[in-house]
């Protein structure tokens, strides 16, 4: 695995004589965070963190629940990807509810939820978050760098992307009852099956949504291709990966056994069993943030942190099972020979090709003709404990339940998407504020490359928070004796 | 229009983003100022503040205050913003027990301890709905309220009325 190359600036020396200087909150991310950076007088920098600020303590509350309620509470954790944490846990309490395996069409309709939500939420991310940094510039007006001046600018990719989006969240509708925190899914199967008229009327749509997505892969590929200097670059670190392979080593999102590379692609564990994530997986406490730092246990905590989320997927797993996103995926490692690819800003790229494959696998689970059928329930004899893993938008997400004689949860751990990033973002912040900020006058546009950073991994803060922190970013400059200075960013209600 | 997710989950605002293709004719019609959607750090004059989530932490009180500072008409948005919801079942416990096990004694930690950074904004004691703290104008229940009754409001609010959404539309899950 990778020593940290900027792991110096995770803590400065001599704090007390440095300038603070705070983005909060980070904007055009999904929660709150904020990053601090330390300055000398001569700007240069001295530390850099990213911190999660807000504390929730799920996994204390939910002891005590019967565990039938908790894949309808867990989703009030993150209302972005709430579907990720219904499914999870679901499947974690599908082998306490006795369901080794669950019938087939229950399994097809929670993929198909599954693969709805990861086109909505990149659809999300990439359309009305990022892009705007990427088509107007880093440094374009504070103003017109969101969805609006998006609209306004360039009004069919708008369209495209709210329309993706929809899609996206009406197969979410059909299968769980509503957009947001339905209920489809129940420890054991389901409790609803698709009508009919609900798969006909999703499968008219498809060919312009197939369409458009291709489309998205074209855009981002467009823009690395257009200026490598910037893309290859902005934010780089080299770290190991993480993420769940299908059995024959494919990209699935849903399902499968954890696996982990080196930075220069070598495979370091593979197969892992969901239920054994905790003898590879440790986390480590920092006092300055409520985000744990995640670590794979046999390479310690200073090297065996690693990333996850599309960049992390496409390149951990052998192959796309559909073939427009497979064919995405070989010219898109194509771009570097074949070497693993680290740069922050691909993740864009991979996240497209990510939706192009989830409307390939949402085409095929519909066309099928046992996703109609209504067998959707397993029982079997009641166990203790589960773990359930899947592949949210943004990463490896784990949950893991106890549950007690009286059908109580007694114990709850969970690993989210974004605390596996942690380090990994924090790496990318130090690198983008080395390059761009040390020993220069801040500006805006400066600070925003911060964000741009930390946007290219969709953190998701929201669910960061769960036990743990959101973000808000905040940029201000104090002197010596802790005099503000400037404001640039820093939020008026806090003086 | 402001708006912001203070101890929500973001529920809500994806609710607003529901209202799909609407967004557009929205957008031509309102400025947004501080919003997760733009890069606007703090909240300046406004018509609406549209507020998610309850009130969990010292930051969370500075800015709904702001927000009631700044807007003339503010918004409960959610169940986490009218009774603090989800978030809010942890009332039931004491802070400092739920902080040692989140930190300090659950399996696979490392250097446990709980964060005190000063960075990091205290926690409340418990978690509070927005009305406790500051005058609320107009609720809109549900969690999240559909994309529906959420563009009933919005648009009787711009067209300068009194918000009335059908009764149907007035949900509670
Ligand atoms: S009311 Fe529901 S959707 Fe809205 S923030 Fe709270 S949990 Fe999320």
């Amino acid at each position: 695995m990778t020593e940290s190359s900027n792991r110096n600036l995770e803590t400065a020396s001599d704090a007390d004589k440095l300038r603070r200087v705070a983005i909060d909150p980070v904007s055009r991310v999904e929660g709150h965070g904020k990053v601090t950076l330390l300055l000398d007088e001569n700007n240069r920098v001295h530390q850099a963190r990213l911190h999660i600020v807000e504390f929730r303590g799920f996994e204390r509350f939910i002891q005590g629940r019967p565990y039938w309620e908790v894949p309808v509470m867990v989703q009030r954790l993150c209302g972005i990807c709430p579907v990720s944490h219904h499914l999870a846990a679901s499947k974690a309490l599908d082998g306490v509810a006795g369901a080794g395996t669950i019938p087939p069409t229950a399994e097809k309709l929670r993929r198909l939820m599954h693969y709805g939500q990861i086109l909505q939420s990149h659809a999300l991310h990439f359309f009305h978050l990022s892009s705007p940094d990427l088509l107007f510039g880093f440094d374009s007006e504070t103003t017109r760098r969101n969805i609006a001046g998006l609209a306004s600018a360039h009004p069919e990719l708008a369209k495209q992307g709210v329309l993706l989006r929809r899609f996206g969240q009406e197969v979410i509708r059909v299968t769980s009852g509503k957009r947001i925190h339905g209920t489809g899914a129940i420890p054991g199967g389901m409790n609803k099956a698709l009508s009919m008229d609900e798969r006909e009327s999703l499968l008219s749509e498809l060919p312009q949504i197939l369409a458009w997505s291709r489309n998205a892969v074209d855009l981002i590929r467009k823009l690395h291709e257009s200026d490598p200097a910037l893309y290859d670059h902005f934010g780089l670190f080299r770290s190991g990966m993480l993420s769940l392979v299908g059995a024959q080593g494919e990209l699935d999102l849903y399902d499968g056994t954890l696996r982990a590379r080196d930075a220069d692609g070598r495979i370091l564990l593979d197969g892992i069993l969901p239920e054994h994530y905790g003898t590879h997986i440790l986390e480590e406490v920092r006092p300055w943030s409520y985000m744990k730092f995640p670590f794979l246990k046999q390479f310690g905590p200073e090297s065996g942190w690693y990333k996850v989320g599309p960049l992390a997927r496409i390149q951990n797993c052998d192959f796309i099972s559909t073939p427009l996103a497979e064919q995405a995926r070989m010219e898109f490692m194509a771009y570097r020979n074949g070497a693993i690819r680290h740069e922050p800003l691909a993740y864009h790229w991979a996240r497209m090709i990510e939706l192009l494959h989830a409307v390939e696998v949402i085409q095929q689970l519909l066309s099928g003709d046992d996703i109609l059928g209504t067998d959707l329930i397993a029982h079997g004899v009641r166990q203790r404990e589960g773990v359930g893993i899947i592949e949210a938008p943004r990463g490896t997400l784990i949950h893991h339940y106890r549950v007690d004689d009286n059908d109580l949860i007694s114990m709850c751990n969970l690993i989210v998407s974004t605390t596996h990033n942690n380090q990994a973002m924090n790496e990318a912040i130090r690198r983008v504020a080395l390059d761009y900020l040390d020993g220069r006058e801040i500006t805006e546009g400066l600070l925003n490359r911060i964000e741009v950073a930390i946007r290219a991994f969709d953190p998701c803060l929201s669910c960061a928070t769960h036990a743990l922190g959101k973000m808000p970013l905040e940029v201000e400059l104090v002197d010596v004796e802790g005099r503000q200075v400037s404001s640039l960013y820093r939020d008026a209600e806090f003086a | 229009m402001a708006t912001v997710s203070l101890a929500g989950c973001f529920g809500c605002h994806m609710s607003l983003l529901d209202i799909d293709t609407l967004l557009f004719p929205l957008l031509d019609k309102v400025e947004l100022d501080r919003s997760p959607l733009t890069d606007l750090k703090s909240v300046g004059p406004c018509d609406v503040g549209w507020v998610e989530g309850g009130v969990c932490n010292a930051e969370n009180v500075e800015v709904l205050q702001a927000f009631r500072r700044q807007c003339k008409v503010l918004i409960a948005v959610g169940a986490c913003a009218i009774n603090g919801g989800l978030p809010a079942q942890r009332n039931m416990l004491a802070l400092p027990e739920i902080l040692e096990e989140v930190y300090h004694t659950s399996p696979g930690l490392v250097r446990g301890r709980i964060p005190n950074d000063p960075e990091l904004p205290l926690p409340l004691d418990k978690v509070y709905p927005l009305h406790e703290i500051v005058q609320i104008d107009y609720s809109i229940p549900g969690c999240p309220p559909s994309a529906e009754i959420i563009w009933s409001v919005v648009s009787d609010l711009l067209a300068g009325k009194t918000p009335h959404p059908e009764k149907h539309l007035l949900r509670y899950d």
